[in-house]
């Protein structure tokens, strides 16, 4: 399954300062549809290159990342139960800031 | 999950909606989020009454996401409800290499985007320092004291010199409930009885104004990452919780009889200050010295010995004698 991913405020710099990725990833044996939760997983262990901590806490993202799915808010479509489909786009966007 | 369907908006009952609203849990799409976004944005300011035609107000830029949507907002409420106000872009530039020369950056394309006009000051023509020369004195531990002290003070005096008659901040709903908690957390009524004010310093010569007050992060990371390219979300089970806790701020209730730190103004720079020096001439003292460590921490030590004579000394601000009487762009540091 071909998916583009992208990566905002300040994710990028988890992943060479590469903000569009463009992936192909399949749902694992034995299951039949990749769920966000499983994306999550992949992205952690092929996309992210340092402190994945920044990026996530336990299975899901860390408090403070926005996740949308074509455009939506991943809270519509079900957070870590959100299928995903061909061609689907996903954005993170951290909003870790100072002051 | 349908996300090919989803679900319809419950404003205009027709698009797919985009987003859940963390103040109401309505879930919107994206052309209503925008109209409620702003005309709730609208509404504070002419309920606050924050502005008056003619106003010269600058927005304080670091540009990150509240105040570039902030920017966006205030340029597109302004031209559309004529609101007759001149407005400007203000940035303060630490001297921090490789951080904010990113920032600054993206206050230069609002500049364009907005035809806002910018003005930056920066702590090497304000202070004679920038933050990377105080870091390779005073080391990584407790820079951001001076950082924060330095800036509260840039943004007034970059103001000053652009005779701006407010300051506007992109501070939102979650940073002040956040303030509250803290406030609450160190016992500190005076901040506690301030922090919620939607306009503060009315007294002083810059009054400062924040029209996200009740703007929640989320929602401004979504304008900002719709509309502006930019960069969020919270996770909470009961996302009213930071209205609620904006609310117990605004209700507190301070018993007449409690003794409140006087404000006074700072006999060196003439900032506001409740001790005879304000904390930026008190930090400033200690690098030029080769002191660094004077006004950190406890008021002990050489901290004490400049302010003992505070008590003694303390006048009372009267709003003429500080920032304003001094002419703009004269300001010396």
């Amino acid at each position: 399954m071909q998916l583009t991913l992208e990566f905002g405020g300040g994710l990028e710099l988890l992943c060479d300062s590469v903000k569009i990725h463009n992936i192909t990833v399949d749902p694992q044996d034995g299951e039949e549809q990749l769920t966000m939760k499983n994306l999550l997983s992949w992205v952690r262990t092929n996309v992210i290159k340092e402190r994945p901590e920044m990026f996530m806490k336990g299975d899901s993202v860390r408090p403070g990342v926005l996740v949308l799915v074509n455009d939506t808010d991943w809270e519509l479509s079900g957070q870590l139960e959100t299928v995903l489909e061909e061609k689907d786009n996903v954005v993170f966007i951290s909003t870790l800031h100072g002051g | 999950m349908e996300k090919g369907k989803g679900r319809v908006c419950s404003l205009c009952n027709e698009k797919r909606a985009a987003l859940k609203r963390p103040k109401t849990l309505e879930q919107i799409c994206r052309e209503c989020f925008y109209t409620v976004f702003e005309d709730e944005i609208h509404r504070v300011i002419v309920d606050n009454q924050l502005f008056k035609p003619g106003e010269r107000i600058a927005i304080g830029a670091s540009g990150g996401k509240d105040s570039t949507v902030l920017a966006y907002v205030m340029s597109e409420l302004n031209r559309r409800h004529n609101y007759g106000l001149d407005l400007f872009l203000l940035s303060v530039d630490e001297g921090i290499t490789g951080y904010r020369d990113d920032s600054l950056e993206t206050v230069k394309r609002n500049e364009i985007q907005y035809g806002l006009p910018l003005k930056v000051v920066s702590y090497s023509e304000l202070y004679g320092w920038t933050m990377d020369e105080i870091v390779k004195l005073i080391g990584l531990k407790n820079n951001c004291t001076f950082c924060g002290v330095f800036r509260r003070q840039a943004l007034d005096r970059g103001a000053a010199l652009l005779k701006v008659d407010k300051l506007v901040t992109g501070h939102n709903a979650d940073d002040i409930a956040e303030t509250v908690l803290l406030n609450i957390l160190r016992g500190d009524i005076a901040r506690l009885s301030r922090c919620t004010s939607i306009i503060t310093g009315e007294d002083g010569p810059i009054p400062r104004c924040k029209p996200f007050k009740y703007t929640y992060e989320k929602e401004i990371s979504f304008c900002g990452c719709f509309v502006l390219d930019k960069q969020l979300s919270n996770h909470d089970d009961r996302p009213r919780a930071i209205l609620d806790i904006i609310k117990s701020g605004e209700d507190f209730r301070i018993s007449t009889s409690t003794k409140m730190p006087e404000q006074g103004i700072c006999e060196r720079c003439g900032y506001i200050s409740s001790q005879k020096w304000c904390k930026a001439c008190v930090l400033l003292e200690g690098l030029n010295r080769g002191l660094p460590k004077l006004g950190i921490g406890r008021s002990r030590g050489v901290r004490g010995e400049i302010n003992s004579e505070h008590n003694a000394n303390m006048k009372p601000a009267n709003g003429t004698k500080n920032l304003q009487s001094k002419q703009c762009g004269s300001l010396d540091f």
